[in-house]
């Protein structure tokens, strides 16, 4: 049987509700990838040593298993324990701190870009230590550190698409649902592509507008 | 009868292991007074300097502005409050700037007056805004300090310092970093400084800009100062053989 892409409008708006479910999840977890990563970045840094070594441990075993796994045990896994999370904020935590464990990576490095000078100046007008990383460091390890930022932003919104197992109505569920009643994979997986593909295209326009805006303030 | 100091620096040394930077080193500054500091690099020159404001801590030795002491012995927790009021009284300016670079010269200068001394937006401003008349830059108030040349920046970077109302003003080879061409501007807002009799400590390859501005002249080699005297003496009729070398080497580098 050939392709036949005239199924596809009668799914349009399931396709169009799973696109906005899709952007919600991504928008939401890279909200607290990016501020969670920050979180994290000075506590490995800067942190009594009583945090820096949970946060560690915390840190190797996000990068160390598997997102689909962590997933598993966020939704799936935390009830046995008494916590129910709906489905969409299961996936926003799960998302989001696995994505912050690598934000926070690339932000410890920008801190420690940051001149030692902008310390200096900022120690010597009066501010405090706490003042001093808050206002003066984090803000320029931030801003020199948003286009790979931006990377995992985009790999993020990618991974969002692992949130349908755990039952959330994203793009990629709703394009199975589409599936298992037209029994046409192809003309709906690749919909769902194209959908990805402009929300990226967005994605990406906003982070070089980021960067264009912040390139003089570095 | 001599005046009680205005800042007073008792027997600070300094060392990293065995290598001594400052070896016993006694200073009084008048209130008022421009003190120069001059001497061959890793003469200890601006580790002196940056004891004042404890940004480079002593390892033994008193530094006093007026009637306190600003290295203190406290806890840590303390310290810490201490030594940030202590330094909103002394103001910096660095050889680099160290401007903020995600920050506008607005943001620049009124940052620590808003977040230290509570001032509110309109009046952080206003004194922005007098603080840059002041030194020139009043135009460029809205510009991203990659935007200036490096007099400019050196210019906003004492107007930065200033608005913290200092008692006191420190200077580490604040020219050293600028193309020739934008020394005088820097050396002219200095100037003016001079003139309304703040007390300034200036590390400096400027002999020109020393002999012109300063009341004294100190000059270090090897962690102690060797001579120190009013600059017509310093750069006239050096008593010590140290010193003439060094001085000669310099005029010559700079004839070259």
């Amino acid at each position: 049987m050939g392709l036949d892409f005239t199924v596809l409008p009668a799914f349009f708006a399931l396709l169009l509700v799973g696109a906005g479910w899709t952007i919600a999840i991504t928008v939401a977890a890279a909200i607290l990838s990016f501020f969670g990563g920050i979180f994290l970045a000075v506590i490995a840094l800067y942190g009594p040593a009583v945090l820096r070594y949970p946060f560690r441990l915390f840190a190797w075993l996000f990068m160390g298993t598997p997102l689909l796994l962590q997933l598993f045990l966020i939704y799936f896994g935390l009830i046995q324990i008494g916590i129910d999370l709906p489905a969409f904020v299961a996936g926003v935590i799960g998302l989001g701190l696995h994505f912050a464990v690598y934000n926070s990576d690339i932000i410890q490095a920008g801190i420690l870009a940051v001149d030692r000078g902008q310390y200096e100046g900022a120690r010597t007008l009066g501010l405090s230590r706490v003042q001093t990383i808050a206002r003066i460091v984090v803000p320029q390890a931030v801003r020199s550190v948003i286009p790979p930022i931006g990377n995992n932003m985009i790999a993020l919104l990618k991974d969002s698409a692992l949130v349908s197992v755990i039952g959330v109505t994203e793009l990629t569920l709703t394009a199975q649902l589409a599936i298992s009643r037209t029994f046409r994979p192809f003309e709906f997986y690749l919909a769902a592509a194209a959908c990805y593909y402009l929300i990226n295209l967005v994605l990406e326009a906003g982070l070089r507008h980021i960067e264009r805006r912040i390139q003089m303030a570095r | 009868m001599t005046e009680k100091p205005f800042i007073d620096i008792r027997h600070a040394a300094k060392s990293y292991g065995a290598l001594e930077v400052l070896k016993d080193i006694s200073l009084q500054v008048q209130k008022g007074q421009i003190v120069a500091i001059i001497g061959p690099s890793g003469s200890g020159k601006s580790t002196l300097l940056r004891a004042i404001n404890d940004l480079d801590p002593l390892t033994s030795g008193e530094v006093w502005l007026e009637d306190m002491l600003v290295n203190k012995p406290l806890s840590p927790r303390q310290y810490e409050r201490h030594i940030n009021q202590m330094r909103q009284q002394i103001g910096m300016v660095f050889q680099h700037f160290n401007l903020f670079p995600h920050l506008t010269v607005r943001g620049n200068i009124t940052l620590a007056p808003k977040m230290l001394k509570k001032l509110s937006d309109a009046e952080a401003n206003a004194l922005a805004e007098r603080q840059l008349a002041h030194v020139g830059m009043l135009d460029r108030i809205d510009y991203y300090p990659s935007q200036l040349s490096g007099g400019q920046k050196q210019r906003v970077a004492i107007a930065r310092a200033l608005a913290m109302e200092p008692k006191v003003m420190l200077f580490d080879e604040v020219t050293s970093a600028l193309d020739p061409e934008l020394v005088e501007e820097v050396n002219l807002a200095m100037k003016k400084l001079a003139e309304e009799h703040m007390t300034m400590i200036i590390v400096t390859h400027e002999m020109g800009f020393a002999q012109d501005v300063c009341d004294r002249v100190l000059f270090m080699d090897q962690g102690v100062v060797v001579e120190e005297g009013p600059p017509e003496v310093i750069f006239r009729a050096p008593k010590h053989e140290r010193t003439r070398n060094f001085l000669r080497k310099h005029l010559q580098g700079n004839a070259q």
